[in-house]
């Protein structure tokens, strides 16, 4: 392309002028760009014809500014008013959101954590109850061994050691009115598994053995005083280690204590 | 220079880049508008609308259909000619006292510090008839290349070549 040629064609004088057609126009906006000799000679043209037209204002419209800035002040600042307030309450709005959202998270974990705590301290509650309970319990029977110990129709029979165990002991609270006998078997040991201690009330002459029960869940029995029914006219007690379950009649191999019942006063 | 970076600030609406460009192209634009109209109540009307509306509009000016001062000049130019063909402007019966720019500009008693007023007045009292007619139509009067081949009655080639040395002449006296 003959740039010179371009130039001296006059199209760049009609370009400014709006004389083209658009078609024209938007081709030589497109040369311009390629070319800044030709965009160079369009500013100097257009400078020219400022400067001429310029020449033929009254005066400068330095009024007309102020007018049109109230204007777009007015018209602007409506809309512009709500537009950023939008924005602000958007953006306060999303802001909210995350915070409420940040809130809820630590709120679901305090709850979370507070619901742990609550169902610990609620195991903890039922675990002291259960204790209470238990202590009660406890309570209750020591005051009727003691009832039973203070009545005056006990007989106190204390049961030795025999082979087996020769440090054994045991003690027998028989009350004959009510026919319950109270076996203290603390100081016997421990049965070993799978075999049970078995009392037996015994008549001398001839040797008879009546077993009057098992000191059972011997382990779990703190107190290791068990109630027994004797309605029998016994003369000694004796307590055997039998298997689980007890035996029909004694094994005197594994008799570990043996008392005779003192006579009648 | 075209400050391009003005007009896109423009476009985002940003209204001190308007008053800058306001500043660059309202006096030649007024100058437009007035050997338009030749009465400086509406004259200052019109510049008013025509901001306005580049105000307004200015998203609608794109630099791949021509430079950003004949997309004012169209505005001003359009309003103008309104004006002239309104009701108002024909009740009032106004008689145009000029005829073109060039009775204008020897009518004026203004001469703005932005231009060269010994360079202009060089120029009125050298410009050829011919050049008159091209510049009122195709600048002040907004015709198209076609529209004044054929008002002047010469041939579109012409129009452009002519046209082209009554403005190096312009050029040549202001760079004087």
């Amino acid at each position: 392309m003959d740039i010179k040629e371009y130039i001296s064609s006059g199209i760049l004088e009609l370009y400014v002028y709006g004389a083209l057609t658009e078609e024209e126009s938007r081709e030589v906006s497109r040369v311009l760009k390629e070319h800044p000799e030709i965009s160079k000679e369009v500013e100097e043209i257009e400078q020219a014809l400022q400067e001429l037209s310029t020449a033929a204002a009254p005066y400068y419209p330095e009024d007309i500014l102020a007018r049109i800035r109230s204007k777009i002040t007015n018209s602007r600042t409506i809309p512009l008013k709500p537009k950023t307030r939008t924005n602000w309450v958007s953006y306060i709005g999303w802001a909210a959101c995350l915070l409420l959202f940040v809130g809820l998270f630590f709120l679901m974990r305090d709850n979370n954590q507070l619901r742990d705590q609550l169902n610990s301290e609620r195991v903890k509650v039922a675990q002291l109850e259960q204790q209470i309970a238990d202590a009660r319990n406890d309570a209750e029977k020591t005051r009727e061994l003691l009832a039973v110990l203070r009545s005056k129709n006990i007989s106190r029979v204390p049961l030795q050691g025999q082979a087996p165990a020769p440090e054994a002991y045991a003690t027998v609270y028989w009350n004959q009115q009510e026919n319950k006998a109270y076996i203290d078997g603390k100081d016997l040991p421990e049965p070993p598994s799978g075999m049970v201690y078995q009392v037996w009330s015994l008549k001398l002459d001839p040797l008879t053995p009546t077993s009057i029960g098992l000191l059972s869940e011997f382990q779990e029995d703190d107190n290791k005083i068990f109630t027994l029914d004797n309605a029998n006219e016994s003369e000694a007690f004796g307590i055997t280690l039998e298997p689980e379950g007890g035996s029909e009649t004694p094994n005197l191999e594994q008799l570990y204590v043996l008392g005779t019942v003192a006579a009648a006063p | 220079m075209q400050q391009d970076g003005l007009i896109l600030e423009l476009q985002n609406g940003n209204q001190r880049a308007f008053e800058r460009l306001y500043e660059l192209y309202s006096e030649s634009i007024f100058g437009i508008i007035y050997s338009i109209v030749q009465d400086e109540k509406i004259a200052e009307e019109i510049l008013q609308d025509v901001f306005l509306k580049v105000w307004d509009n200015a998203g609608s000016y794109n630099s791949d259909k021509g430079r950003f001062f004949t997309w004012i000049l169209n505005i001003a130019r359009n309003a103008s000619i309104d004006e002239l063909r309104s009701k108002r402007h024909k009740n009032k019966q106004k008689n145009l006292k000029a005829d073109n720019f060039v009775n204008v500009l020897e009518n004026s008693t203004h001469f703005s510090n932005r231009t060269d007023a010994i360079g202009i007045k060089k120029y009125i009292a050298v410009l050829k008839p011919v050049c008159k007619k091209l510049i009122d139509l195709l600048f002040f009067k907004g015709f198209t290349q076609k529209e004044t081949a054929e008002e002047l009655k010469m041939p579109l080639g012409t129009v452009k070549t002519r046209n082209r040395a009554c403005i190096n002449k312009l050029r040549e006296l202001l760079a004087e």
